[in-house]
Parts: C-alpha cells; sequence; structure tokens
C-alpha cells in the first residue's frame, strides 16, 4: 500500500474519532498535540487502531510525535514499518 | 550599563505568616458572609494538602467549626487512616470515620476495575495487586501511555501497556472513590449546615489532576493558587506533624503504592512545579535548567507537556453548558 493509501485510512480514523466535522479545516501536517485533538487515551487508541489493523508492534521507543502527532507522521511512520517488515521478511526468505 | 538580575534559586520562597493570613481572611469571608454557613466539612487522606487546609480553616474559623471526615476504602493504606487521626487530634478539630468500602462494592467499583484490568491481565483475580503508571518523559519527546503494574500474591509485579478500554474502565470504576468520598462530605455540609473545601493545589488545579464531580468538587478550594513547594512551606509553619509533611504524596487509589507523578505527571514533582512556575512566568529554559536541575531541552519538553495537559483536561473545568444564558440566576 502507498503512502496516500495510509494518509486517507489515518485521516478517516482521526476525522471519525477526534475531528467531529472539523476535518476541512485540518491538514496533513497539522499536530495533533498542538490542536489539542489527541489526549494520553487518543494516543492510546491511535496505537490500537495501527496494531489491529495492520499488524504491527508499536514499541514505547516509536512513540514519538516524529511518528504519531500528524496524519502524514503517522502515515509515514507506517510506510517505514511496513517496509522494515517486508524487508525482514524477503531476507528470511533468502536467507 | 545595567544586566538583568540572577533568577533565584528560591523562586517558590513564600512569606508563610502573611500568606496563611490572607488565605484565613478569604475562608472566614467564604464561609461567614458568601455562603453564610456555620463550619467546614474537610476531607482528609493523612496527606500534605488536605492537612493544610484543615489547618487553615481550623485558624480560620476555629476548631469546632472544622469537621475532618476520615473515609478509607479497601485499597487505601493503612496509614492514612492513621495519619487523618493524628491530625485530628494534632488540630483539635472532631473528626468521623466513614467506611466507604462497603458503598464502593455495592456501586461495582472494584468489580468493574478487576473486570477493566483482565482485559489486559486475563488471570487477574482477588488478592492481586495493581497500580497504573506513566513513563518518565524526561529522557527523550515520547507520548505517555499508561501501563498497569500487576503483582500476583507472593510474586514478582509485571507491566503491561494498557490498551484505550481497559484504561477507560479501570479509570471510570476507580473514579467511584473520589466521587463517593465527596457525595459523603456533601451529606454531613448538609447535615451541620457547613460548606465543603476541596483540597487541589495549584499543581493539581493546573494540570486536571482531579476527578470531575469527585475531588475536583468543593465550595471553596484555599490553597488551589499554591505550588506544591510552597504548600509544603505553610505546613512546616502551621505545624502540621512532621510524619505528614514528610509523607511522599501518593494517590491512595489503588493497591499497590503509587507516587502522583507515576500515574499523572511523569516528572519529580519538586521538578514540574518549578516548570509550571517558570513556564507561568514566562522564564527562559535556558534559565530555569540549572535551578530546576534538568536540561534546558528538558525544561522545554515539559513547558510543552504542561500546555498539552493543559488543552487535555479543560473538560474537567468546564461547567455546564447552557444554550443561553440564565441571566436571572
Amino acid at each position: 500500500m502507498s503512502n496516500d493509501t495510509f494518509s486517507q485510512e489515518v485521516r478517516s480514523f482521526i476525522k471519525e474519532n477526534y475531528l467531529f466535522g472539523q476535518e476541512k479545516h485540518f491538514d496533513d501536517s497539522d499536530s495533533f498535540l498542538e490542536h489539542g485533538i489527541i489526549d494520553s487515551t487518543a494516543v492510546l487508541e491511535l496505537v490500537a487502531f495501527l496494531e489491529e489493523n495492520y499488524g504491527i508492534t508499536v514499541e514505547d521507543e516509536e512513540l514519538t510525535p516524529d511518528n504519531l502527532d500528524s496524519i502524514k507522521s503517522v502515515s509515514l511512520y507506517l510506510c517505514r514499518k511496513l517496509n522494515g517488515a517486508l524487508e525482514n521478511f524477503s531476507s528470511a526468505k533468502t536467507a | 550599563m545595567t544586566t538583568a538580575p540572577a533568577i533565584s534559586t528560591d523562586l517558590l520562597h513564600i512569606d508563610a505568616l502573611s500568606e496563611t493570613e490572607r488565605i484565613v481572611s478569604s475562608i472566614r469571608q467564604s464561609v461567614l458572609h458568601t455562603f453564610r454557613r456555620r463550619g467546614v466539612v474537610v476531607g482528609a487522606s493523612g496527606g500534605i494538602d488536605s492537612s493544610v487546609v484543615a489547618a487553615l480553616c481550623a485558624r480560620a474559623l476555629g476548631e469546632d467549626r472544622v469537621l475532618l471526615l476520615l473515609m478509607p476504602e479497601s485499597d487505601s493504606s493503612p496509614d492514612s487512616l492513621r495519619l487523618g487521626r493524628k491530625l485530628a487530634d494534632c488540630l483539635k478539630v472532631p473528626s468521623v470515620v466513614e467506611d466507604i468500602a462497603p458503598i464502593l462494592a455495592a456501586a461495582g467499583c472494584y468489580e468493574r476495575r478487576d473486570a477493566a484490568i483482565r482485559q489486559v491481565f486475563p488471570e487477574y483475580r482477588e488478592g492481586y495487586k495493581s497500580k497504573i503508571v506513566l513513563p518518565n518523559l524526561m529522557d527523550g519527546d515520547r507520548y505517555a501511555l499508561f501501563s498497569i503494574i500487576v503483582q500476583p500474591p507472593g510474586g514478582e509485579p509485571r507491566k503491561i501497556r494498557l490498551s484505550a478500554s481497559s484504561y477507560l474502565g479501570i479509570v471510570a470504576a476507580t473514579n467511584f472513590k473520589q466521587r463517593v468520598r465527596k457525595m459523603m462530605e456533601y451529606y454531613y455540609a448538609d447535615l451541620m449546615n457547613y460548606v465543603v473545601a476541596g483540597t487541589p493545589n495549584r499543581l493539581e488545579y493546573d494540570q486536571g489532576f482531579f476527578v470531575k464531580l469527585g475531588d475536583g468538587a468543593a465550595d471553596l478550594k484555599p490553597i488551589a493558587h499554591l505550588y506544591k513547594s510552597q504548600v509544603y512551606q505553610l505546613a512546616a509553619y502551621l505545624g502540621v506533624p512532621e510524619e505528614i509533611q514528610n509523607r511522599p504524596s501518593t494517590t491512595d487509589t489503588y493497591s499497590l503504592e503509587q507516587t502522583q507523578e507515576e500515574f499523572f505527571f511523569s516528572l519529580p514533582l519538586r521538578t514540574l512545579d518549578l516548570c509550571l512556575y517558570g513556564k507561568n512566568n514566562a522564564i527562559p529554559p535556558n534559565e530555569l535548567a540549572p535551578i530546576a536541575g534538568i536540561s534546558s531541552e528538558q525544561v522545554e519538553r515539559a513547558y510543552r507537556m504542561i500546555e498539552s495537559k493543559r488543552k487535555a483536561t479543560q473538560y474537567l473545568h468546564s461547567a455546564a453548558r447552557f444554550v443561553e444564558p440564565v441571566k436571572e440566576i
């Protein structure tokens, strides 16, 4: 899946759970924290969404704003995470 | 040319005598003149904040116009009741013990909490102990995700990250404790024609460290403007028993002992106190850092956390919204 697909899915999750009709004013690069739409409960929900929908494990050290503070950063994090898993899978197969 | 004065290392020092007089005068005005009630109920936990509030109320109104309410439940530390009694003796104020465990059990507080814990720790059962914790965030810019520490009888503690539904279930169930305590405080206030004093300090009030309509509810909050370090200064001045002054701040909500920073602040309280003062007074991070004993980057991170927590807890401070004001009231 592409970064665009991830962005759409993440935006859809954020829109449904936290934006409540204000999505027109929320860009993909806007900070969740600065806009006050994500608190500690919402981060737990976002992590659960990522783990359940994409079969990944979000490690404690990955719980950073760099990875999870905007639709864009979450999408890029997902890309890196899934590509990493794919590379690991390929190298395991060829080994 | 003049140079800017160095920031005092004693930023949070107060004149305890004049601050006590100011608060005492405000309590008298609120209770006797604004509310026209005879006295004050204080729910005492054996901690520093409720002890200072009780001491201030006793100074303001006299010992016979303060009722100290001691409300242990199944997970309370025995120290809480013992120190509450010690405070009552020290201040010479009447006290009442209300064991709230039966009310909590009837409301399903413990059962609902245990069911929520079992969502992430299926073998959890009676006799196990637990507490919710946050990571220390001073070492990196990370989101603070709640985990639960579970300890089987005689076993080693295990730490597991909470799911959102488990976290919400545990918090919703344990919030019964603060709300039942407040219900009991208002029972005695109604019975005696008293008001209820709240006990948050500034750090707790500012950062939303309270349960809405639980410990957040009160008719007056006499120390909500004071930083935690300043509450300790008043405690010493007012002669609060030293054992209470030296007791670490705990939530006294979970069966494993839990410090306030573990549950909510994720920073040592003294550090956060200084950072809150620094942020409120626009002190640049590089000037506060040597006083707080942390790096400039860590102060910046603390400033961001404080702001973020304020936004996240706005709901707790909000009164009910109206479609339009009822202007006659």
